[in-house]
């Protein structure tokens, strides 16, 4: 019986494997014709209007995110956003620039890897992705080692460009936010005594803490208390606050994401606790979750680089255009991924790539025109980048009131 | 000379022979051209699972305790493994680094199993259970806090943050709490993931069927017969658990090897949980089931991506689907009737078989 079982077992697995290969080789095969279809559907329309400012094969564009899983609601948003970018530039272009395809990641770093090499089976040529921390750094090695250009449009700690010249950030790095907001507390001389509340199981946000504390020292800020949690246990945030409370700290600042922060609001308003809070992008958001008294928030400053309530004309048609599409207010990650999409067009045409090249010799070109060029998008103007891949742009303070945001 | 072979030697070779015709049959279609970057890239991890589900089968299968802590095992041997890896990889062959590394996370691997095992094994069903899983998390939490720094005075160590190291300005942080180990070079080849397969499956496979292993078994059938006829409970327990965290502490380093970064939340509760589903729809103490259900299980969710959203809940399905096909008692009975046939020509061999057939 065992026998029969596990050469059943046995048969199912050769089975599948056989399986895997053959519709890979007939996607690949299905892929080249629609390429090839596409070409020519492009040629003969470049060959009719010559409206369009690109004029070649679509470059394959891919995602990366988590859309299932603790994470979902920022791979959701940046998976929502760069498929509205998409649909413009090739709307706007008249023939399809960009061939786009986004798979989910759960979060994990295995899981990136493999949907990477997924997306490589599909043809690949710029990744537009991974959107969290630790699945970036796993997927950046294997990008620098195909020399595959990748931008991630919201993974913030410095370990993911150091992979290689050929990964790029349009975030902050996560140090950048921690000595932004070190500097920018001293420089307006918002509190004297510093309290910090962080996630000491997540890279983000101890990754911000620890450079605002460095900071902080050389700026002689007096942090009075450093208090942290864990994924696992932040359902009770009010000891963290009442310690915050006693040691007489007239700042709190937040590196952390809007979930835990309106805990902590909520905490801190229970026990009378007024003084100022601060934080850094990861609290964009905060004034959308449902159920959340809004007047809590009131007075709460924030470093981001987006604002959804910004006047500018941009902002406002990113905005309109995202709520059509998806029924839901765009946060920062949906921006950061606007933004990505954005760049790599603006790129791309600029440095006369076309998707007829290898993904090796688009990101000699796109690496060649990113460190040469500024970029003017939603989460900044004039961004350049570095060798290295870090984003310059100037953070923005913003404060809330009145239930919006407001400029500092 | 088939024939004269023991039943338990032939099921060890077939064993062995499904392994090794996997490999020959992936060097065929990548020498071929067929394999696709999706599937090329589980191979790695496929091993380091498959690796697991074995080890975590001598507890759960021949031990008969249920361990949920297998992924603490795992964790403990990919931070000291692939810290031995990073630290001297610079400075002394490859080959032989990564033997180190194997070793060392083994190693100590084997000693938290050994340091677990003297009080966890003194209870038994649902207590163990729930100490191991403590065990994980712990393991889990406190590599998370944990900060590991070497510059020219030594190693510096912290479980607060990466500041409190005191670090001189040349001094590189090796852990970063909960950034873990970044900067791996990618060293774990398909190559040396089948022959640690190969290793676990003999050392795991011998000792089912030796001496210990037949004391194992008995303590897991009848506990108070075993200590009755004058086996060492202690000594026996301890021996298949302290394996099955050694093996554990390998895959973890073979695993952490094929990736860039390695982080202590990837080795939490959910991981345990999928070595263990590994194991339970493999076959409880049925070693070549682990090893096809690991690799299966592990390839599917790839398999699925075409149908997006639905693609855990199809995962989902197709467990129950096999966990009823392989148990229910029902289905037994319709999959004996249906292999009726084959099995009347084989009647003679049925009543040997049923005696060795572990």
């Amino acid at each position: 019986m065992k026998k029969l079982v596990s050469s059943v077992l046995a048969a199912s697995m050769v089975m599948s494997l056989a399986a895997c290969g053959s519709t890979a080789s007939t996607d690949t095969a299905a892929s080249s014709e629609a390429s090839s279809a596409a070409s020519t559907a492009a040629t003969t329309e470049a060959a009719g209007e010559g409206s369009g400012a690109y004029t070649g094969t679509p470059i394959k564009i891919g995602g990366i995110g988590p859309i299932t899983g603790g994470a979902a609601i920022y791979g959701q948003a940046v998976k929502n956003a760069e498929e509205l970018a998409v649909k413009e530039i090739n709307a706007a272009n008249g023939s399809d620039v960009f061939e786009w395809k986004f798979e989910d990641d759960e979060h994990d770093a295995e899981k990136s890897v493999n949907a990477y090499n997924t997306l490589k089976d599909w043809g690949l040529q710029v990744l537009a992705g991974p959107v969290t921390t630790t699945p970036s750094i796993a997927v950046a090695a294997e990008t620098a080692n195909d020399n595959l250009f990748m931008m991630t449009p919201s993974a913030s700690a410095p370990a993911v460009i150091e992979s290689g010249d050929n990964v790029f950030q349009i975030c902050f790095t996560d140090p950048n936010q921690g000595v932004a907001s070190a500097d920018y507390i001293a420089d307006n001389k918002l509190g004297t005594k510093v309290g910090i509340i962080y996630d000491s199981s997540d890279a983000y946000s101890s990754g911000i803490y620890e450079k605002f504390k460095a900071e902080a020292d050389v700026k002689g800020l007096e942090i009075v208390t450093a208090e942290a949690f864990t994924a696992d246990n932040k359902s009770d945030l009010s000891t963290q606050v009442a310690k915050c409370q006693e040691a007489g700290a007239d700042l709190v600042f937040l590196p952390i994401y809007y979930q835990e922060a309106s805990q902590i609001l909520i905490a801190a308003n229970k026990s009378g606790y007024t003084p100022t809070f601060f934080g850094c992008d990861g609290m964009d958001g905060i004034l959308t979750i449902e159920g959340f008294d809004t007047s809590l928030a009131e007075g709460l400053m924030l470093l981001t680089p987006f604002a959804a309530d910004a006047q500018d004309e941009k902002t406002q048609a990113f905005v309109s255009a995202y709520k059509e599409a998806y029924g839901d207010t765009p946060n920062q990650f949906a921006a950061d991924a606007y933004d990505v999409v954005y760049a790599i067009y603006q790129a791309a045409v600029a440095g006369g790539i076309n998707g007829d090249m290898d993904a090796s010799d688009i990101c000699e070109a796109l690496k060649a025109q990113f460190t040469s060029t500024t970029f003017d998008g939603l989460t900044g103007e004039g961004m350049t980048w570095d060798a290295s891949g870090a984003v310059s742009k100037a953070p923005k303070a913003v404060v809330i009131k009145n239930g919006a945001y407001a400029a500092m | 000379m088939l024939k004269n072979m023991k039943k338990s030697t032939k099921s060890n070779c077939i064993t062995l022979g499904i392994v090794i015709g996997f490999f020959v049959l992936i060097q065929i279609l990548s020498a071929a051209g067929l394999l696709t970057n999706s599937f090329s890239g589980q191979l790695v991890p496929i091993c380091a699972y498959v690796i697991l589900a074995v080890s975590l089968n001598l507890t759960v299968g021949m031990l008969g305790e249920l361990s949920l802590g297998h992924a603490g095992f795992m964790s403990v041997g990919a931070f000291s493994g692939t810290l031995v890896y990073v630290v001297l990889s610079d400075s002394a062959p490859k080959p032989l680094v990564m033997l180190l590394a194997f070793v060392v996370g083994g190693v100590v691997a084997g000693l938290f199993g050994f340091l677990v095992g003297i009080p966890v094994l003194r209870l038994s069903g649902d207590y163990l259970a729930i100490v191991t899983l403590a065990f994980g998390e712990i393991v889990k939490n406190v590599m998370n806090a944990c900060y590991l720094g070497v510059d020219s005075h030594g190693l510096h160590f912290s479980l607060k943050d990466s500041a409190s190291l005191n670090m001189e300005v040349d001094g590189k942080v090796l852990i970063n709490g909960a950034m873990g180990i970044t900067g791996i070079k990618k060293a774990s080849t398909f190559t040396i993931g089948i022959v640690l397969v190969i290793i676990t499956l003999l050392v795991i496979l011998n000792l089912v069927n030796s001496r210990a292993g037949r004391a194992i078994k008995a303590i897991r059938d009848n506990e108070i017969a075993a200590r009755s006829v004058g086996i060492p409970i202690t000594k026996y327990k301890l021996m298949a658990f302290v394996t099955s965290a050694v093996f554990a502490g390998v895959a973890g380093v073979l695993y952490a090897l094929n990736y860039s970064s390695l982080v202590a939340k990837k080795f939490d509760y959910n991981t345990s949980i999928l070595i263990l589903v590994f194991v339970v729809l493999g076959g409880i103490g049925n070693l070549r089931g682990s090893v096809i259900a690991a690799a299966v299980l592990t390839v599917l969710p790839e398999l699925l991506r075409s149908m997006n959203d639905y693609r855990m809940l199809i995962y989902a399905i197709v467990l129950i689907v096999v966990m009823i096909f392989n148990q229910s008692p029902e289905m037994i009975a319709l999959r004996k009737r249906l292999t009726a046939r084959f099995h009347k020509e084989g009647e003679g061999d049925k009543a040997k078989e049923k005696k060795g057939v572990a």
